[in-house]
C-alpha cells in the first residue's frame, strides 16, 4: 500500500446482507439463537463453527427454506425474511447445497441454462422463445471459466464427484447474482480440484464483484479465501474477524479443540 | 463434417414423429377396417399416455387418473356431437375438442393443487380418489352420461363438408391430429419448460433454489398431462362410436400408467411404444386364446427385468454402447496414430 497518498474520502462499503437477532427453534432446540451479522459488497464471508452448530440452519433461515422463529434478514436494505427460495433468487440471492445438487439427468450444458432461465422474460416467453433461453452464450463461458469444456454434453450424473462440486458452483453464478451462499463447497473435493475452486471462485468475486458467503469445514481453505470469518458455536456467534485474528483467538480454539 | 455430427443436429423426436407419420399416412392403404380400427386406436392411445408420460414422466408427479381425463374428454365429445350435434355436423366436433381439453386443462389445475402439498405414493391416492370419483360420476349421473348404457351413434366428424365415415379417411384424421398434438408436445419438451419440468422431477428443493416457480410448473404439467388425456377423448368417442363407463374405469388408469412405464418414462416416444405393448400386443396375441392374459403378464415382468427403463431403455442401451464403442474406435486410431 502506498502510505504517502494523501488520504482518500472514505465511503462505507454497501451493505449487501444484513442478518438481525435471527432465531430458530425447533422445539426446545435453539438451533439458532439470535445471531446478527452483515455482509458488505464484494466480500467474501466465513462462516465456521463445530457440526451442528446451526450454520446450515441459519443458511435456510436466510434462504427462505426454513421460516426463522424471531429476526428480520435484508438484502440491500430491503426486508426479505421469510420470502420464497425462488423469489429470493430471482431477486439475486444464490446458493449451493451442503449435499451435491445437480440434475443427473440433464447435461452440464442444460444444467447451466436450466440455473439461468427463470430470470429473464414471462413464462410465455419462456415457451415459445429460444431453446435455450438465449444463454448459450453465458453457459459456454461458464463451462469454460471452470474447465468444464469437455464435458459439456455429459449427463451430470456421469461427472466425478469433484467435477460435479464445480458445476453446482457454477450454477450458482450463471444468473450473474448479487450475493451467493455457498454451503461446505470444498466438502470432499481433492486438492487439485480444490485449489482450481478456490481460483475459480476469488476470479468470480474479483470480476463480477459478486459478494459471498461461505460455510465451510476446511480451515486452509476458508483462511486463504476469505476477507472476513465469523465462528459459530452452538446457534450463536462466538466471534467475528479477520482470519488471522480468528487463529489468534482463545474462544475460538477451545470451541474447536473442546474444554 | 463428420457423419455423427449431421445427424447429431436433427433432432431424433422430430425426424420419427415426421418420417413415422409419412409412413403412417400411407401403409394401411391394404388394411381393412379392423386394421385401420387398432391403428387409430394406437394413436389416441399414444395422446392419453403422452400427457401422463409429461405429468409423470417429466416432471415426475404421479398420477393415477389418465382414464378419468380420457372419459370426460370423451363424454363432453359424445354430448355435443351427438344427435345432429350442437353447433352443426362442421362444427361441432371442433367445438368439442376445444371443450374437451379445456375441461380437462382446468381439472388437471384443481387437482394439481394437491401435488403442490402431497408427493409419490400421497399424491397417487388423491389422484385415484378422482379417478373413482369420476367414473362414479359416468357410471351414476344418468341424466348427463347414459349410465352404464352410455352413449350410442356418437358421429364421425365432418371435415370440409364431407363426413369421415370411411375408416381410412378417418384414421388419416386421427393421425393428423396426433402429429400435431406431438408437435406441440415436441416443441414445449425441448423450450426451457421441458427443462424446467425435468429439474422438478429430479430436485425440486434445488430447482426453487435457481428461480423455478415450482407452484406454476407443478400446475402446468398437471394441467397439460390431463389436458391431452382429455384430447385424446375427443378422438376416443368418434373412433368407437359407443361409450360407456368401462373403458374410464381406475384400472383403465393403470393400463395408461403401465403403458407410460413399458414405453419408458421420460422419454418423448415412448408413449407411442408404450401404447403398442399395451393397446396392440393384446390384439396380436388373441391367437394363444385363453393363454392371452398370462403371456401378456410374462412380457411385462420380463421387459420390465431386463429393462426398468422401457422399450426405449432398451434402444438406449444399444445407443450409450455403440457411443463408447465410437469413443474406443478414436481412441485407438489416435494412440495409432501417435505410435506411427
Amino acid at each position: 500500500m502506498n502510505v504517502h497518498a494523501t488520504p482518500m474520502p472514505v465511503t462505507p462499503p454497501a451493505t449487501v446482507l444484513k442478518v438481525e437477532g435471527l432465531k430458530k427453534h425447533f422445539g426446545g432446540i435453539k438451533a439458532v439463537d439470535g445471531v446478527s451479522f452483515h455482509v458488505n459488497e464484494g466480500e467474501i464471508l466465513g462462516i465456521i463453527g463445530p457440526n451442528g452448530c446451526g450454520k446450515s440452519t441459519l443458511f435456510n433461515c436466510i434462504l427462505g427454506q426454513l421460516q426463522p422463529t424471531e429476526g428480520a434478514v435484508e438484502l440491500d436494505g430491503e426486508a426479505i425474511t421469510g420470502l420464497f427460495p425462488a423469489e429470493l433468487n430471482r431477486r439475486g440471492v444464490s446458493r449451493t447445497f451442503q449435499l451435491l445438487q445437480v440434475f443427473p439427468n440433464l447435461t452440464v450444458r442444460e444444467n447451466l441454462i436450466l440455473a439461468g432461465q427463470e430470470h429473464q422474460g414471462s413464462m410465455m416467453s419462456r415457451l415459445f422463445g429460444p431453446k435455450d433461453a438465449g444463454l448459450s452464450a453465458e453457459a459456454e463461458k461458464m463451462i469454460g471459466f471452470f474447465n468444464l469444456g469437455h464435458l459439456a454434453e455429459t449427463k451430470a450424473g456421469g461427472l466425478s464427484y469433484g467435477q460435479q462440486k464445480l458445476l453446482d458452483a457454477a450454477m450458482a453464478f450463471m444468473a450473474g447474482p448479487r450475493l451467493v451462499l455457498l454451503d461446505e463447497p470444498a466438502g470432499g473435493v481433492n486438492l487439485t480440484m480444490l485449489a482450481s475452486l478456490k481460483d475459480r471462485l476469488e476470479a468470480i468475486n474479483r470480476e463480477q464483484g459478486a459478494t459471498f458467503v461461505v460455510i465451510e469445514h476446511n480451515m486452509d481453505f476458508v483462511m486463504s479465501l476469505c476477507t472476513r470469518v465469523i465462528v459459530m458455536a452452538e446457534g450463536k456467534v462466538l466471534a467475528t474477524g479477520t482470519p488471522a485474528e480468528i487463529r489468534a483467538n482463545p474462544a475460538v480454539i477451545e470451541a474447536y479443540l473442546g474444554h | 463434417m463428420s457423419r455423427a455430427s449431421i445427424f447429431s443436429r436433427i433432432d431424433a423426436n422430430l425426424a420419427t414423429i415426421l418420417i413415422g407419420a409419412a409412413i403412417l399416412w400411407f401403409a394401411p392403404a391394404g388394411l381393412k377396417s379392423y386394421g385401420l380400427y387398432v391403428i387409430s386406436f394406437w394413436l389416441v392411445m399414444s395422446i392419453a399416455a403422452m400427457g401422463l408420460n409429461l405429468t409423470l414422466g417429466y416432471a415426475g408427479l404421479k398420477s393415477l387418473a389418465q382414464a378419468a381425463f380420457l372419459g370426460i374428454g370423451a363424454y363432453a365429445t359424445a354430448l355435443i356431437t351427438a344427435k345432429g350435434g350442437i353447433a352443426g355436423a362442421t362444427w361441432s366436433w371442433p367445438l368439442a375438442f376445444v371443450v374437451s381439453g379445456t375441461l380437462t386443462f382446468l381439472a388437471g389445475v384443481v387437482l394439481g393443487f394437491p401435488a403442490l402439498r402431497v408427493k409419490f405414493h400421497y399424491l397417487a391416492f388423491v389422484t385415484l380418489a378422482f379417478a373413482t370419483l369420476m367414473f362414479l360420476i359416468f357410471r351414476n349421473e344418468q341424466w348427463l352420461t347414459g349410465g352404464v348404457y352410455g352413449f350410442s351413434n356418437i358421429p364421425r366428424p365432418t371435415l370440409f363438408g364431407a363426413k369421415l365415415n370411411n375408416d381410412l379417411a378417418f384414421f388419416r384424421f386421427v393421425l393428423i391430429v396426433s402429429v400435431l398434438l406431438s408437435l406441440a408436445m415436441w416443441w414445449m419438451l425441448r423450450s426451457p419448460w421441458g427443462r424446467a419440468f425435468q429439474a422438478l422431477r429430479e430436485n425440486p428443493l434445488r430447482a426453487a433454489s435457481l428461480g423455478v416457480n415450482l407452484r406454476n410448473y407443478t400446475l402446468l404439467a398437471f394441467a397439460i398431462g390431463s389436458a391431452y388425456g382429455g384430447l385424446a377423448g375427443a378422438l376416443y368417442a368418434p373412433l368407437v362410436e359407443f361409450i360407456d363407463p368401462a373403458p374410464f374405469a381406475v384400472s383403465a388408469s393403470f393400463v395408461l400408467l403401465l403403458t407410460v412405464v413399458v414405453g419408458g418414462q421420460g422419454y418423448f416416444l415412448g408413449p407411442f411404444l408404450g401404447a403398442a405393448f399395451s393397446y396392440v400386443l393384446p390384439e396380436v396375441l388373441r391367437f394363444t386364446g385363453g393363454l392371452y392374459l398370462l403371456v401378456y403378464a410374462a412380457m411385462v415382468l420380463i421387459l420390465l427385468l431386463i429393462s426398468p427403463q422401457g422399450i426405449i431403455g432398451i434402444v438406449e442401451k444399444f445407443r450409450e454402447r455403440r457411443r463408447q464403442k465410437d469413443a474406443q474406435d478414436q481412441r485407438d486410431a489416435s494412440k495409432a496414430m501417435l505410435g506411427a
